[in-house]
């Protein structure tokens, strides 16, 4: 069983998959940020980075509604700015009464939602972006690029690996506890309460399956050489056009950046 | 766990992961910094504690945890409980090799899934694979302590463990919230923090389970964490984990009564922000009338950008008819 | 350290006991010449598994076990990273021993490990995956493979080694026939020094002259191949099926 909705990669020949994975985080990371500092209310700048990022995804051969599709799943947490709606002092806009409350939508309030709305929406786009167009073994690469520590990388690596099956099993596990969850009366199942240590058991049944796991791995491990030390080919440089498109693309979110904060 | 197809989560699930756009840049470089430290440390430490072993082993449970998360169970109506996991890394495992358990969950989470944003992963290291195992350990060990060695110590040590990593760490959540000027601390800590005293109990639970479970199957992985033996320097964790969940159970009543005190710092920090009114005086209110300046620039950005998209398509098909032609010659 | 190259693999009176108690191995005596092809059957729980592990050093049990002229019992480390590089264990699951991102990664981590340069290394990974037709496959990722395919990758990941001698535990386990016989037409190109466990005793038939009964931790016969196949009660009395 293989379950590939775990999968992000979507292989092609464009140009953004040709990119180098080092290139593409550093730039998403770019963006994320230019964004972020991109002040509230800003719109024609948050316009702006919007086609920029609708713009890589058509580059990336992914249609246009790709990333625009995806990145709408964070909106949800966007609850948790709605009380700013009600409580940022300035001009009121609408009331809601509730109860013995009236609450009153301000201007600077929805201005700032809709703010962080937009933000989180764009830059989503950035990163579902990214994981479309990189395998994860090139992303690994990129992460030590930067520098971070090699023995995380080597945990990050093993742990991506082995969550396709380890998911496996757990949906397994689920569908066995599902197929004994029947009663010939329609009703059952008993209390949360039993429901929850049941799945509590089925966690722990999960948990030693992949501490055993993790033994045989070691045994692999070792019986090809590993000593417990993290061993890699060193990263190979970047070509002059990468480098290009690095400093490009950099440049282009400075400069956006910068209109943003200096005109707002 | 928003895109696993057995489960939906309820919209009133578990917000711990945090998306980009939601805190401030200020807040997220600070808490990208804890996390660095945090995790430096758990790196060292770690790699002291464990053997050879530990890329394997860790690698495995990050997975392993993950897949975890996907474990439901239903609760009422259409929403169900999930795992964090914290608690039970931190058990099972010790306080730092679960930070590394969890950050590698956390992160895999963010870079791949987008379950939190890349900016802020910082700071949801921090909450879920910090502050959650600290606490977890923390509690766990205070109840242990306190049963004297009773065996139903390890399963009330557990829930209650596991519920107070997640309401802490929600808590934390909250506050870093307040601190961006995103949602003012008076609703965000009383919210997340009663919500997740609710999920807490599932966690607890699934927790209590799963101990369960191993205490019968496999006994000696219960004493695979060191602090049984109380050395001194896994002191530091407990009493750490045990002073941060009493901080936040203090300071966050304090801080939910005094918003104005958060958000004025929100805004002295957010400087980015706070100067959006001041333009306004300096230019003209509007060059086209009826139209402000900055509905007419949002215009002039809007005809901008579908420029832009529609000349990078057309490049792009431009392309494609280039590789077409010249695989054809090839063929 | 006695250097005895007329033996591949000696094992002289090996018991080895689970710390749960289980006795996993009793008073095993084993001697494999070079460039022999010997199969090692017996039920499930026998220990032959058990028995596979103590060749490269991962279980240390009591007696003697040399192996390429190396002496296993209580090596040093430098010793016990010579005897991994002479002796390529190939797991029952090959999901157990892919565990990189990718291919080329597997193949790559022992010639890594034994810090060879960058260029022998990638030439070791292409002649690896060369010998087990696999050489298109370096750049995907393992998970997505079939269990075949999976199968022959693990024995490039221990091919890149160099090994003198192969451990192979279950190689045919969970293959369809196509697979199958793919495999068994690659084990019969190899080289090196074969020790093959498993319950596929037409496999047995067909690549091992010589067959070791193992049971309930004791190796109890020892000889060719076609006379133990042949003799009906001996295979039942061990829970073996004649093929």
């Amino acid at each position: 069983m293989h379950f590939h909705f775990l999968d992000t990669y979507r292989p092609g020949e464009s140009v953004l998959h040709a990119l180098d994975s080092r290139v593409k985080f550093i730039l998403t990371v770019a963006f994320i940020l230019a964004v972020a500092l991109t002040p509230t209310g800003a719109w024609p700048v948050y316009v702006l980075l919007l086609a920029l990022v609708v713009a890589a995804v058509v580059a990336a051969e992914l249609g246009v509604t790709y990333a625009l599709k995806r990145a709408l799943v964070a909106l949800p947490f966007a609850l948790a700015a709605l009380p700013s709606l009600f409580t940022l002092p300035g001009t009121g806009l609408f009331s809601l009464p509730i109860g013995p409350w009236t609450l009153t939508a301000t201007q600077p309030g929805l201005q700032r939602l809709l703010s962080v709305m937009l933000k989180s929406w764009i830059s989503m786009q950035a990163a579902v972006l990214l994981t479309a167009t990189t395998q994860f073994p090139d992303l690994l690469v990129a992460m030590r690029s930067i520098r971070v520590p090699r023995l995380l990388v080597a945990i990050f690596g093993l742990m991506w690996r082995y969550l396709f099956v380890l998911v496996d099993e757990a949906i397994r596990l689920m569908r066995a506890r599902d197929a004994r969850s029947g009663s010939p009366t329609g009703r059952g199942g008993r209390t949360a309460w039993w429901r929850a240590r049941v799945t509590g058991g089925m966690a722990g049944n999960l948990f030693l399956r992949g501490y055993e796991r993790g033994e045989r791995i070691y045994a692999a491990m070792a019986a090809r050489g590993y000593d417990g030390e993290v061993r890699t080919f060193p990263l190979p440089p970047l070509d002059t056009v990468q480098v290009l498109v690095l400093i490009g693309g950099l440049f282009s979110l400075g400069v956006l950046t910068l209109l943003g904060i200096w005109v707002w | 766990m928003l895109f696993a197809p057995q489960s939906v989560p309820a919209l009133v699930g578990s917000q711990m992961h945090i998306p980009d756009g939601f805190l401030s840049v200020l807040v997220s470089l600070v808490f990208w910094l804890l996390s660095v430290i945090g995790v430096g440390v758990a790196l060292w430490r770690a790699g002291q504690e464990l053997d050879e072993r530990k890329v394997p082993l860790m690698g495995v449970l990050g997975a392993t945890i993950f897949a975890g998360q996907m474990l439901n169970f239903a609760v009422a109506g259409g929403t169900s409980g999930h795992l964090m996991g914290a608690a039970i890394a931190a058990i099972l495992l010790g306080p730092w090799p679960a930070v590394l358990v969890m950050t590698s969950v956390v992160s895999i989470q963010a870079l791949l899934f987008q379950d939190g944003g890349l900016l802020v992963l910082g700071a949801n290291i921090f909450n879920m694979a910090i502050v959650g195992p600290f606490v977890a350990y923390g509690v766990y060990h205070t109840v242990l302590k306190l049963a004297r060695e009773k065996p139903w110590g390890t399963f009330l040590g557990g829930f209650v463990a596991a519920w107070t990593s997640i309401v802490v760490a929600a808590l934390v959540v909250a506050l870093q919230l307040a601190f961006s000027g995103t949602s003012p601390a008076n609703v965000s800590i009383p919210a997340m923090g009663l919500i997740h005293m609710l999920i807490g109990l599932g966690e607890g639970l699934i927790t209590v389970g799963a101990l369960a479970f191993l205490s019968a199957t496999r006994r000696d992985l219960l004493g695979l964490a060191p602090g049984r033996t109380s050395r001194r320097k896994d002191r530091f964790v407990w009493l750490g984990g045990l002073l941060i969940a009493i901080a936040l159970a203090v300071l966050s009543p304090l801080a939910s009564g005094h918003p104005d005190g958060l958000e004025w710092v929100a805004e002295e920090k957010g400087f980015l922000d706070a100067a959006q009114d001041a333009p306004y005086e300096i230019i003209p209110d509007y060059v086209f009338p009826g139209l402000s300046n900055v509905q007419f620039a949002t215009i002039v950005a809007g005809i901008v950008g579908t420029l832009i998209v529609f000349g990078v398509a057309l490049g792009v098909a431009y392309l494609r008819r280039q590789r077409r032609t010249s695989t054809a010659y090839e063929a | 350290m006695v250097e005895t190259d007329a033996h591949e693999v000696l094992i002289e009176n090996l018991t080895f006991r689970y710390p749960d108690g289980h006795v996993a191995l009793q008073g095993v005596s084993l001697q494999v010449a070079r460039g022999e092809r010997i199969a090692l059957v017996g039920p499930n729980g026998a220990g032959k598994s058990t028995l596979m592990l103590h060749l490269n050093g991962i279980l240390h049990g009591d007696g003697k076990v040399c192996v390429a002229g190396l002496d296993v019992s209580g090596a040093s480390d430098g010793v016990l990273r010579r005897v991994r590089a002479a002796v390529g264990l190939v797991f029952q699951n090959p999901d157990d021993q892919l565990f990189s991102p990718t291919v080329f990664d597997d193949v790559a981590f022992g010639p890594l490990y034994m810090e060879l340069p960058p260029d022998e290394v990638h030439q070791r990974v292409a002649r690896a995956l060369a010998w087990v037709g696999m050489e298109a496959y370096a750049r995907r990722v393992s998970h997505h493979l079939s269990t075949g395919e999976k199968k022959r990758i693990a024995i490039a990941t221990v091919l890149s080694m160099d090994p003198r001698l192969l451990a192979l535990d279950e190689p045919s386990a969970g293959l369809d026939p196509r697979a199958r016989r793919s495999l068994i037409e690659l084990l019969s190109t190899l080289p090196q020094t074969l020790i093959i466990s498993t319950h596929d005793l037409r496999l047995v038939q067909e690549l091992c002259p010589r067959t070791a009964i193992l049971d309930t931790g004791r190796l109890v016969v020892d000889g060719s191949t076609e006379g133990i196949l042949a003799d009906e009660a001996l295979l039942r009395a061990h829970g073996l099926e004649r093929p």
